[in-house]
């Protein structure tokens, strides 16, 4: 038995009954980080002494009969969210050199619950994006297929649970940032409803819309790391009151009756044929499992692209006004005045990508197309709302894929932004209604993972993992791993050509 | 031609709140070593998020009441995008289309009678760091950053500086009555941005408004608006143009400059902040605040008047600073089982003690005389235990030590000596080493006796009963 192949859940076991030490196994992951993470590229920043010494408290605790829900556990953290002491960059040149001096309230949570921190995940720079590409450090590879992307932006957290590079991983999802890799990279992740997990120290991109979500090996794993994180914080007044189940009695498999609808726009054109195939028979396993299946409609999902565009843009542009190089992180020097420093520091700290987002939010803010754009945006964001609550009336969840596609070429879509954003063209809608949703595997096409996605309502996680788990017991997805190759010299060049 | 000026005002007023307006840093900011009162919230830090104080709503909603606005059912938070190096986080949380209160008024004097001046809205922020420049380099200090900023925005209703004036002071007196704010005009806990326009006598069409920026002191309000105002004026005189411009106040100079025109206006890009729920403002909470509320400065007035039966005046005096007026009554109260009449208490605190204040530039609430120790040295006086003269030493000693009345002067033996017979000799011998004076006073000038007796009071240091001593010396220089 590989050690780091096991699921937290079969971790946890052998942990409870003292078989393996949370050290051996942190070592265990470590070493596997070592063999395949050159390869891979998940971690921007590795923690192994803090990590070791988490591990060996972790075993300490245990010793003395303490017990926790993750008691020497090893995750694996999207650099976007505050660790106190180790460097949060963002994917930015311009946080390169930031180490924040507090914890995430999620961070905090793990914690208490006894987890270990292997290190921060690679992400697309603020986590814009849907590859991992804009990055400013590097691009993180596919473990099913290199050349390829893990998908974005917590394509670093995706591939690093993927690959056995950590037995779970957090990430953030802002319009499907871990859905969309969890479903590219072949594992599970779940955006929790809007509200559910406290945002604290999650470093924001798009503050309506972001949410922290975990990324595990199966729906078991993901359940035991929401229940952790989840609930109330002081500290995020846009956190929810409501009181936290414990997820994994959720896990029935048995869906008998259940009403799941299935929304015809998420099968539109520009869904890959294999994509389409493999989530249609996805499909039919869960009407087998004896759940009533329907087709519905979300009539305004063709909107939701747009409309995210403007919002989370508009949010953003205010959002990252804070990294001007006066407080922490890059600061240009040779500036004449301040304002000058302002320019340089933002010009040269910053990507394109998050330019053009600034950009585009900024102009959708400003006066004389306010109303237009942002203001419109907002009522827009409203009919989306609507066709949710509409559905949930009818149905328990609803299903369909969570990419269009599976995982696609390094620098295919890059240099077109349009494309890039039309990957997350089934997962923008979810984060405008504040609602969850989940992606786990649900077969292949080429040779690739595909992700089924799986909606609730707000607060309706336990009923999205109940069927995930239904789904989950009675197929084999969940089981195959990728067979890691090392990357040819040809493909090292192409990644290094895409570097930006 | 003539021209007559219109001027609206905005005033941004620091809460006394204990907290800082969106983390639990303190904002008692002034006597702290520069950026010890800061956290990961007020100072932007990525990933931080904003939690509003509820006592600065509270505060916020309860001068809202006192200015006689709508308090909002609903109202939001909103970002102010703009860069500057002592704004963390690159927008201040502020309010815009929905703020807590508008639509209100305060009334003035004005020659003739009273005025309304309209309170357009008044909202919370955000106070941002402050720049410190030194030799070349400019340092921020944070401390401030965060602190809770209340801004009451009015019409453009004054037509003079001295109705300006008139207004700031009963702002500044409701602010400090409820208890919200320190008011305090030098400090920057009251800080002033006004826009002023001039039109020509007569006619109804106001001119093109000008702004002016960055009014840091009640003076500085004052001087600037006297100087744009006769700025306009010449301009205009000389048949100019008035831009619409946005101007900053050199103190130094004493002068307006231009700082933006408008083809450079701020886009401040204000959208809501989504870290913050919207506020529902429920009418129990208004009314559980408004039950609350101490009584107002011209309630308080007019009670004064009509309670007290004092005058104008010194009702106005007494009632000008709550700590005063709530002294006031408290020693009235002491004093009424006594006899003792309340005009009598108010000559006492507008005359000695407010002298007495000034003179040590004491606040207030620092008075060290209890309202029980005024009354019983005023009891003393009407007994004639002392003198008038002693009563006013007597008093200066109690506002500098604490000390009790009567303990002082057992201590310095000034009760009054009303006695004839222990009066008399110290009488023989001022008649006897004054004979000019005596004998001025034979001859006719009956106003030198005062002076006799101002020797005789020397001679007993005050305690000799002047009645006594007067009588004393008549009689024996008229036999
Ligand atoms: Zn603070």
């Amino acid at each position: 038995m590989k050690l780091y192949e096991l699921t937290i859940h079969e971790a946890l076991n052998l942990l409870r009954r003292r078989e393996i030490s949370a050290v051996e196994l942190t070592q265990a992951l470590l070493d596997r980080i070592v063999d395949v993470d050159n390869d891979i590229k998940a971690y921007i920043t590795l923690l192994p002494e803090t990590a070791l010494e988490e591990a060996r408290l972790a075993d300490e605790r245990r010793r003395e009969g303490m017990d926790g829900a993750l008691l020497g556990i090893p995750l694996a953290v999207k650099d976007v969210i505050c660790l106190a002491g180790a460097p949060t960059t963002c994917g930015s040149r311009i946080l390169e050199n930031f180490i924040p001096p507090y914890d995430a309230t999620v961070i905090e949570r793990l914690h208490q619950a006894g987890a270990v921190f292997l290190g921060k995940t690679n992400t697309d720079e603020f986590a814009m994006g849907s590859s991992t590409e804009n990055s400013a450090f590097f691009t993180t590879h596919n473990p099913w297929d290199p050349s390829r992307v893990p998908g974005g932006s917590s394509g670093g957290s995706a591939a690093a649970v993927s690959a056995d590079e950590a037995l779970g991983a957090l990430g953030s999802d802002t319009g499907g940032s871990v859905r969309q890799p969890a479903s590219l990279c072949g594992i599970v992740g779940l955006k929790p409803t809007y509200g559910r997990v406290s945002r604290y120290g999650l470093v924001a991109f798009a503050s309506s819309l972001d949410q922290i979500g975990p990324l595990c090996k199966d729906v078991t794993d993901c359940a035991l790391l929401l229940h952790v994180i989840a609930g109330h914080d002081a500290r995020d007044s846009t956190s929810w009151h409501a009181p936290v189940p414990d997820y994994t009695q959720a896990l029935r498999s048995e869906i008998k009756g259940l009403r799941i609808g299935v929304p015809r726009e998420y099968f539109a054109a520009g869904i890959q044929p294999g994509v389409e195939t493999a989530v249609r028979k996805a499909i039919q396993v869960l009407a087998d499992l004896g759940a009533e299946i329907a087709e519905t409609s979300l009539p305004h999902t063709e909107y939701a692209l747009p409309t995210y565009y403007l919002i989370a843009p508009a949010e953003a542009s205010a959002n990252l006004a804070r990294y001007d190089g006066v407080k922490y992180g890059y600061a240009a020097a040779d500036a004449a005045d301040i304002w000058e420093a302002y320019r340089k520091t933002r010009q040269h700290g910053f990507g394109a990508e998050v330019k053009r987002r600034i950009m585009l939010g900024t102009y959708a803010l400003s006066a004389g197309y306010y109303d237009a754009y942002y203001l419109k945006a907002q009522k827009v964001r409203t009919l989306i709302k609507q066709d949710f609550d509409r559905a949930f009336q009818q149905f328990d969840v609803l299903v369909g894929p969570t990419s269009p596609t599976v995982a696609f070429k390094i620098g295919e879509k890059i240099a077109d932004p349009l494309q890039m954003y039309l990957s997350d063209i089934f997962t923008l809608g979810h984060n405008l209604a504040g609602i969850c949703a989940l992606s786990l595997p649900c077969g292949f096409c080429d040779g690739l993972p595909v992700g089924l996605q799986i909606s609730g309502p707000a607060m309706g996680e336990e009923i999205v993992l109940r069927v995930a788990y239904a789904y989950e017991q009675a197929t084999p997805w969940h089981t195959y791993k990728p067979a890691l190759r090392n990357l040819s010299q040809n493909e090292y060049q192409m990644d290094k050509e895409h570097r930006r | 031609m003539e021209y007559e000026p219109t001027i609206g005002l905005e005033t941004h007023a620091q809460l006394l709140t204990a907290s800082k307006v969106f983390c639990s840093c303190s904002s008692n900011y002034a006597a702290a070593s520069p950026n010890t009162l800061v956290c990961p919230v007020c100072l932007g830090m990525p990933g931080s998020l904003p939690v509003i104080n509820q006592r600065a709503v509270e505060y916020v909603i309860m001068t809202g009441l006192a200015l006689n606005c709508r308090i909002a059912e609903f109202s939001r938070f909103d970002r102010k995008n703009y860069h500057y190096p002592d704004l963390v986080k690159g927008y201040q949380i502020s309010q815009y289309d929905l703020p807590l209160c508008r639509d209100g008024w305060v009334e003035i004097q004005v020659s003739g009678g009273t005025k309304r001046i309209g309170i357009q809205d008044v909202h919370l922020e955000e106070d941002t760091g402050k720049l410190i420049h030194v030799g070349g380099q400019s340092l921020i200090d944070f401390n401030r950053s965060g602190v809770p900023l209340m801004e009451i925005v009015t019409k453009p209703d004054f037509t003079s500086i001295e109705e300006v004036r008139e207004y700031v002071l009963k702002l500044r007196r409701i602010l400090r009555y409820l208890g919200v704010s320190s008011g305090n005009m030098e400090e920057g806990a009251m800080r002033f941005e006004a826009n002023v326009s001039l039109h020509p006598a007569g006619v109804a069409e106001k001119g093109t408004r000008v702004e002016i920026k960055n009014l840091n002191s009640f003076r500085a309000l004052l001087r600037s608006l006297e100087y744009e105002i006769n700025r306009q004026n010449q301009v205009l005189q000389q048949g100019g143009k008035i831009d619409r411009e946005t101007r900053g106040w050199d103190d130094e100079r004493g002068v307006t400059f231009v700082q933006r025109s408008k083809e450079f206006a701020d886009d401040y890009r204000y959208f809501p902040e989504p870290d913050l729920p919207p506020l529902e403002i429920s009418r129990e909470w208004v009314e559980e605040i408004r039950s609350r509320m101490p009584e107002l400065p011209d309630e308080r007035y007019r009670r004064f008047l009509s309670e007290y039966g004092l005058s104008a005046y010194d009702a106005g005096l007494l009632t000008d600073d709550r700590p005063i007026a709530d002294y006031f009554e408290q020693a009235v109260a002491i004093a009424k089982p006594r006899g003792i009449q309340p005009k009598t208490i108010a000559n006492w605190i507008t005359g000695e003690l407010f002298r007495l204040l000034r003179a040590s530039g004491t606040e207030p609430t620092a008075i060290q005389v209890p309202p029980e120790q005024l009354v019983e040295l005023i009891v003393m006086l009407n007994e004639n235990s002392i003198t008038m003269t002693s009563a006013k030493h007597v008093l200066e000693v109690m506002f500098h030590t604490g000390k009790a009345a009567r303990d002082i002067v057992a201590e310095e033996g000034l009760l009054q000596i009303a006695d004839a017979n222990q009066i008399a000799p110290i009488v023989d011998e001022v008649i006897r080493t004054n004979p000019d004076a005596v004998a001025q006073y034979k001859g006719g000038k009956e106003t030198v006796l005062r002076f006799l007796v101002g020797q005789v009071m020397r001679a007993t240091r005050g305690k000799a009963d002047p009645n006594v001593t007067a009588e004393l010396l008549r009689k024996k220089l008229s036999a």
